[in-house]
């Protein structure tokens, strides 16, 4: 951005400053430099070994590959709401409008026993599901019901706003042109917004990858099959194997970190127009 | 939604009525059976036996402990993340200075790291293994397994919420206002009490709402520094989980409700305070 003339004119840099510095530094770049420096006290080959263990190995790939998922089957979901919420005016829409953001009001621990009441067997759900064979509580699909959830919100919130900017005269314009409803939403509208979704699917998948409170009570937790990765952190910790949760953690921040960075990356070629 | 595109459009470019209507009624009920269902069912579950069992389970002295502790975690987390907000928002939108992109990122760092993430680290530095550890069980001091184990990990964890909210804020304000008082001569706290503070005050409010929700609702983070011990250090997420853990369903579900009826209250005054500000809210998060 510009730099403002005359902004330094004002008082209180020296201060402010120093506030913001003592308690980003205290509260959050001391602990964690504490947890990038824990995990080598097992050594670069122990570090090593405390994650390639197999129930490890599974936990990562449910916390990861379950949070993909759920982040996919968001997509759609938070696409058709988005839409809805935009484009159409209906009864109740703003109650609506205020219950897409539930899920991020709402204590993850209330969230988990609740999803997991209303899925399981007996549930009010989990009844009619179960007939048709389908389980979903204390299984890998309740931990992704659960990974939905949480995740709805980002995508519906970040696709949102740029529908509501996408200017009428480039539908008309193909409408004009003689494009039918659906080429124009597939032409038109969905590669306008294309960067938006892909920044929702981020923001939902980094949010379910480290997701705990509201997975843990609906997953069953057993171990190789439906125990994600925070809980095996948990674990650890209660062993008092602080190295291994430690280590644990930080290649799950790595693999975020990794995630996102191949994500941006995507983001930025879906937009060569504006580059 | 206050100031969302005019209905008016041409029908060039709408669906047919009975697409409209389909998509409609296809959103609704995704959001009744993953959103409204599982408000309601906590409070059905609450409520299975009656009113009565409810209070009672809400009065037993654990329940009290935990509604206190909690609120007495937020009332030291929330006002510490707000000043230095605050504070943060003060040099990043009035202040030019080298490394503001990198300082902006580190403050957002939080949101990033999954809650159980937030509680480990603390122990790592506090914990009977951690590095200092064995120099505060020497002095007696406890962190983890106590209160002020559960203060900071609820302060990590909402540690953005309203400095994220101030910082583009102030940007976008730009400092016109605030140098106008500087050139009439006012000092730089009166500059602030009564030129910045007055700007962005709704902002501000927003931001602490959310804050606030964050920590009366976290679970992770303090499920890991806590040490659950009932009555002592047991914040009222936990205390959900302790109850369900025993199969006390009605009291883990009235405990629930009530964590649930701070989170309607909460979605209710950031609607409004999204249409005092004139915009809609964006993730909350």
């Amino acid at each position: 951005m510009t730099a403002g003339v005359g902004r330094s004119a004002l008082p209180g840099f020296g201060l402010a400053m120093g506030v913001t510095f003592a308690w980003l530094s205290l509260i959050v770049l001391v602990p964690l430099a504490a947890l990038t420096i824990k995990p080598w006290e097992l050594g670069l080959t122990g570090v090593w070994q405390s994650i390639m263990e197999p129930r490890v190995l599974a936990a990562l790939r449910l916390s990861f590959g379950g949070a993909a998922v759920a982040a996919l089957i968001n997509l759609p979901l938070g696409l058709l709401v988005a839409w809805v919420m935009v484009r159409y005016r209906f009864p109740f829409r703003r109650l609506a409008d205020a219950m897409i953001d539930l899920p991020l009001a709402l204590p993850t621990a209330v969230a988990g026993i609740a999803l997991t009441a209303l899925f399981a067997p007996s549930g009010w759900v989990g009844s009619l599901l179960g007939p048709l064979g389908i389980t979903i509580a204390y299984t890998p699909a309740g931990v992704m019901l659960a990974m939905v959830f949480v995740g709805l919100p980002f995508v519906v919130r970040t696709v949102e706003p740029v529908l509501m900017d996408l200017p009428a005269e480039l539908e008309e314009a193909a409408a004009t042109l003689g494009a039918t409803r659906g080429q124009i939403v597939r032409r038109v509208i969905l590669p306008a917004i294309a960067p938006a979704i892909l920044s929702g699917f981020g923001a939902a998948l980094a949010r379910a990858v480290g997701e705990y409170g509201s997975v843990i009570f609906i997953a069953g937790n057993m171990p190789m099959r439906s125990e994600i990765a925070p809980l095996l952190i948990v674990i650890r910790l209660e062993q008092f194997g602080y190295a291994g949760a430690a280590a644990l953690a930080l290649a799950m921040l790595l693999l975020s970190f990794l995630l996102l960075v191949a994500l941006g990356l995507l983001q930025r070629k879906l937009r060569p127009a504006d580059a | 939604m206050h100031n969302a595109t005019p209905v008016p459009r041409n029908t060039a470019i709408q669906e047919s009525a009975v697409t409209r209507i389909g998509l409609t009624g296809l959103t609704l009920v995704l959001l009744v059976t993953l959103l409204a269902l599982p408000l309601l069912i906590v409070f059905a579950e609450a409520l299975k036996r009656g009113l009565g069992p409810a209070l009672d389970a809400l009065a037993e002295p654990d329940a009290l402990a935990a509604i206190q502790l909690t609120l007495l975690v937020a009332a030291i987390s929330v006002p510490v993340n707000a000043i230095c907000g605050i504070a943060a928002a003060w040099c990043i939108g009035r202040f030019v200075f080298p490394g503001r992109r990198l300082l902006v990122a580190l403050i957002d760092l939080p949101f990033s790291i999954s809650p159980v993430i937030s509680g480990l680290i603390w122990v790592l530095l506090f914990g009977a293994n951690g590095w200092l550890g064995p120099w505060l069980d020497r002095h007696g001091i406890r962190i983890i397994f106590a209160v002020p184990g559960l203060v900071l990990a609820t302060m990590f964890v909402t540690f953005p919420f309203v400095a994220r909210e101030l910082i583009p804020l102030m940007q976008e304000q730009g400092a016109a206002e605030e140098d106008a008082a500087l050139t009439l001569g006012a000092s730089g706290w009166r500059i602030f009490w009564h030129v910045t503070l007055p700007n962005i005050r709704w902002a501000l409010l927003y931001g602490v709402l959310l804050c606030n929700a964050r920590a009366m609702g976290e679970f992770g983070a303090v499920a890991v520094v806590s040490g659950r011990v009932r009555g002592q250090t047991t914040t009222m997420p936990l205390y959900v989980e302790a109850l369900y853990n025993d199969f006390d369903s009605v009291g883990a579900f009235t405990v629930a409700a009530l964590l649930s009826l701070l989170a309607l209250v909460t979605l209710v005054m950031k609607a409004i305070l999204e249409w005092r500000m004139g915009r809609r809210g964006g993730v909350g998060r």
